[in-house]
């Protein structure tokens, strides 16, 4: 457990140290490069402001009115059969569809039962180690005008519940 | 997508709450949460920020071409039918690229020209290709070093190590991609 952590916290510094290192040796203008960076970064936050908004709204409605726990309730008799923490259900049924829902969905879970708690890890590394699985097939079929897409919905969809899974494994084993 | 499911949601959970009597803690719920947005977007800004700039350091050096250069033999392994397209083999390496550094705008763009490449060689136009289908798979597969979303929101909820989740997204995407690769491989000669 110590060694995954001090690797984990190791991991961005060695990496900001290796392009910095490039950046020096190939004579950058490093701090320049920094700031136009950053400056991008700054269309991105705000561009997402509003969406989160929205989905915040929907998510927090969805949990106030006690619905959410009322589906919960039924799904979690299966959910309890595999060890899977019931809570994470919503996450796993969005994270598919829409990016910003499912943040807004794993914000929700982490505030509520702690970003610390094993719950708050698997949330996070679901979050972490799956993409808007629909979303981007979408693109890169209608970028080419391709109708016929075969099995990869298929195949992309098991490669997700593969990852949430693992999620859920890997962070029992660790805790 | 969500045009639909939003405003599901949203008449789902007043309706409900409106028949078992909960209709005060929604109604303050409703400003909470633009309170919530508000305080998430600002922890936000600052990571973002922050990490743009440090890969915008990294794609003004050679190190987007020589981890290009290193990924060779493993699209050689996942794209054997593209033998002969180096320009199409170059573009899905960039793409994988710029998706390990988190570079997701970039990574978009460079992927739809690869799937551009590949389309001019496809036989049935209306069909995806075994290259183009492993394509879209691995882009499905969150293929990303640093999780800098998940660390962001992490480090504004207060968590006590942020990053410490990082090697669990490692061994996490790693089987969902693995995954994903083997089911392409088999599906591909069936289907």
């Amino acid at each position: 457990m110590k060694v995954v952590n001090y690797l984990s916290a190791a991991a961005i510094p060695i990496i900001i140290l290796i392009i910095l290192f490039y950046g020096i040796k190939e004579k950058k203008k490093v701090f320049d490069c920094f700031l136009e960076g950053a400056t991008e970064g700054v269309k991105i936050v705000v561009g997402l402001f509003p969406t989160l908004i929205g989905i915040f709204l929907a998510v927090g409605a969805l949990r106030t009115s006690g619905i959410l726990d009322f589906i919960i309730g039924i799904i979690s008799p299966v959910t309890d059969l595999f060890k899977i923490p019931s809570q994470i259900l919503p996450l796993a049924m969005l994270r598919p569809i829409s990016g910003s829902a499912s943040m807004g969905v794993a914000v929700d879970i982490m505030k509520q039962h702690g970003v610390d708690t094993t719950l708050g890890m698997i949330t996070s590394v679901i979050m972490g180690s799956t993409e808007t699985t629909f979303y981007t097939i979408a693109i890169y079929t209608a970028c080419v005008k391709v109708k016929k897409i075969r099995f990869v919905l298929a195949a992309a969809l098991l490669a997700d519940l593969a990852g949430m899974i693992s999620s859920v494994i890997i962070c029992q084993i660790m805790s | 997508m969500l045009n639909i499911i939003w405003p599901i949601f949203i008449a789902i959970s007043f309706i409900y709450a409106l028949i078992t009597g909960n209709v005060e803690k929604v109604s303050n719920g409703i400003f909470e949460s633009a309170s919530s947005a508000v305080e998430l977007t600002l922890t936000f800004f600052g990571t973002i920020c922050l990490w743009n700039g440090v890969i915008k350091i990294a794609k003004e050096t050679t190190l987007m071409s020589k981890l290009t250069k290193m990924l060779q033999p493993a699209i050689k392994f996942l794209f054997p039918e593209l033998k002969h397209n180096e320009k199409a083999k170059e573009e899905i390496s960039m793409n994988v690229v710029a998706n390990l550094l988190g570079l997701g705008n970039a990574a978009t763009p460079l992927g739809l020209k690869a799937m551009e490449t590949m389309q001019k060689e496809n036989p049935k136009k209306d069909t995806l290709t075994n290259s183009m289908a492993m394509f879209i798979v691995l882009n499905t597969a969150s293929l990303q070093l640093i999780p800098t979303n998940v660390i962001a929101i992490r480090s504004s909820l207060g968590a006590v190590a942020p990053s410490g989740i990082i090697l669990q997204v490692w061994g996490a995407t790693i089987i969902a991609a693995t995954v994903g690769i083997i089911a392409t491989k088999l599906f591909m000669k069936k289907f």
